[in-house]
């Protein structure tokens, strides 16, 4: 099975920082590819390279093919439109904008799908009059969510979709991915382990701008040593 | 009580000019993060364009249809030329942004020079309607017409950018890209395409004050933008980044202040309170009166 997304020799610079030292893996066309490490190794801005969203300060080499099409420099807003989705750490919903104008922002198609964002979040449709700004983090979560959701994607590229959320969110979160990721592969930043259980298929770690270890995120988790020496965390403790 | 009521709505035509230049100023600040030093020539321009159109234009004139065919010609010229500086000067400098300010600093200085170059460094008599001379008795108080023209224009203007913003797609845009631009890219949307409209917007609204500026003063000469956008920067700053209502609110903090300071504190008073004013609320707060929000 060919991969949807390859990235190969991805560095990027910023600031005079070497980010990224040369990442190299692949996503698969289907199910959910988990990239793992600990908090600052690069694994948010891998994900904002392959979209085009290195800061000015900023550059990215290397090559990114999505189904064998370069994509690495190719403007942001293009590569959305050609279908790669992405879900931002921090939600980065307009706060001043209302829950229905945030979604009908996001709409790419003529026909968008709030019939699964409103089945996935009920609440969304009951506070779609309601500021943005003023739904509780987990709400914020969902529209994020449902904004790419509404939308036919080849890849979403999601980043931390539980960071700071309840255990009971974490949950609802994590159903809504499960979902999603059953329709449309998933490039998946997350670090709460009792989710990367629940979704991963694929894991890659990045440790140091490198990548560490790539293989089947339930055979890192089964090995603790493995985890704990990659992660610094134990994969019992689920998180 | 007649002079109190003359100084106010003195100061709130004022305002409305001041209002005119900050609104598209604000928008373009807010959305696209450029510090457009040659928005005052927007202004000049759509004055110039009018004066022009008054004289030349078949069937413009300084008179009824006439002149609204001439300010129209002003405004499409104002907006033609805001424009056109987007497109070709500011949209390769997007992510330099020493070199934005260089080359709208550069631009207005040429503009004046150009202005002065084709129509004289003096003052033009500008062509006005009869009726904008007319007073009208207000509560005891004889009010110029051109004070309430300028008051209506300018209420108009921000009822139709309000309707903008809040019903029309590209509204949405903006308001949306006023607070994360980024994250409208990553909705799949080209923002610069609303780079061009604020800068189009900006450009239409400036022209629309220098053709009514040219009414209040009777003149157009080629400062005259320069003198009024050290204001509009102020308004700009007092409303917020990026709001449209804010600088509204500023503009008629701004002008009233500046009106009645001058006339019971002596001239050049108001100029110092202003600043004073603006002093004031960036320590008050920072992000303005409205903070950055495109409404």
């Amino acid at each position: 099975m060919s991969a949807l997304l390859e990235v190969n020799d991805l560095s990027v610079r910023i600031a005079g920082l070497h980010i990224l030292q040369g990442v190299s893996f692949s996503v698969a066309p289907s199910g959910v590819t988990v990239l793992l490490g600990r908090n600052g190794v690069g694994k948010s801005t891998t994900l904002r390279a392959i979209l085009g969203l290195t800061p000015r300060n900023g550059a990215a080499t290397g090559s990114v093919r999505l189904g064998g099409e370069e994509i690495l420099g190719r403007p942001t807003h293009g590569l959305v439109k050609a279908g790669l989705g992405f879900v931002p750490e921090d939600r980065c919903v307009f706060a001043g904008l209302t829950v229905a104008e945030n979604l009908r922002l996001a709409e790419r198609t003529s026909t968008p799908d709030y019939d699964l964002v409103f089945k996935l979040f009920p609440e969304l449709s009951k506070r779609s009059r309601q500021r943005a700004g003023s739904l509780s983090g987990g709400q914020q979560q969902m529209l994020s969510l449902g904004r790419v959701l509404l939308n036919d994607n080849r890849l979403l590229l999601i980043d931390e979709p539980t960071k700071g959320l309840a255990p009971k969110v974490v949950t609802e979160v994590a159903e809504a991915l499960e979902r999603a990721a059953s329709a449309v592969p998933v490039l998946l930043v997350e670090q709460n382990l009792a989710v990367v259980r629940r979704l991963a298929g694929d894991a890659v770690v990045i440790a140091a701008g490198q990548v560490a270890w790539t293989g089947r995120g339930g055979e890192l988790l089964a090995d603790p040593e493995l985890t704990r020496s990659l992660l610094s965390v134990n994969a019992a403790g689920g998180h | 009580m007649s002079t109190v009521i003359l100084m106010t709505v003195t100061g709130l035509g004022l305002a409305a000019l001041y209002f005119l230049v900050a609104s598209g100023l604000s928008l373009v600040f807010g959305l696209a993060d450029v510090l457009n030093f040659a928005h005052g020539l927007f202004l000049s321009v759509g004055a110039y364009a009018t004066w022009w159109a008054a004289g030349n234009l078949p069937g413009a004139g300084a008179e009824g249809w006439g002149f609204v065919l001439a300010v129209a010609f002003g405004v499409l010229a104002g907006t033609v030329v805001a424009s056109l500086v987007e497109l070709v000067m500011i949209r390769p400098l997007y992510s330099r942004t020493i070199e934005q300010v260089l080359v709208t600093v550069g631009l207005s200085l040429a503009g004046v020079a150009a202005l002065q170059a084709g129509f004289g460094a003096d003052p033009r008599p500008f062509p006005r309607p009869a009726w904008t001379q007319q007073v009208v008795t207000i509560a005891g108080a004889r009010v110029p017409m051109d004070r309430l023209l300028l008051i209506v224009a300018a209420l108009v203007v921000l009822g139709a950018l309000l309707a903008f913003l809040r019903w029309t797609r590209y509204g949405l845009i903006i308001r949306a890209g006023v607070e994360n631009r980024e994250m409208v890219t990553a909705l799949g949307i080209d923002v610069r395409k609303a780079f061009t409209l604020v800068f189009a917007i900006g450009g239409a609204a400036a022209a629309l004050a220098g053709a009514l500026a040219g009414v209040y003063s009777g003149s157009v000469s080629p400062t005259s933008g320069s003198s009024l956008l050290i204001f509009a920067f102020i308004v700009v700053v007092i409303g917020g980044m990026g709001s449209v209502l804010g600088s509204a609110a500023a503009a008629v903090a701004v002008g009233l202040l500046q009106q009645f300071v001058n006339y019971y504190g002596g001239s050049g008073a108001g100029d110092v309170c202003v600043v004073a004013l603006l002093a004031l609320v960036l320590l008050w707060r920072p992000a303005g009166l409205a903070g950055k929000a495109a409404a």
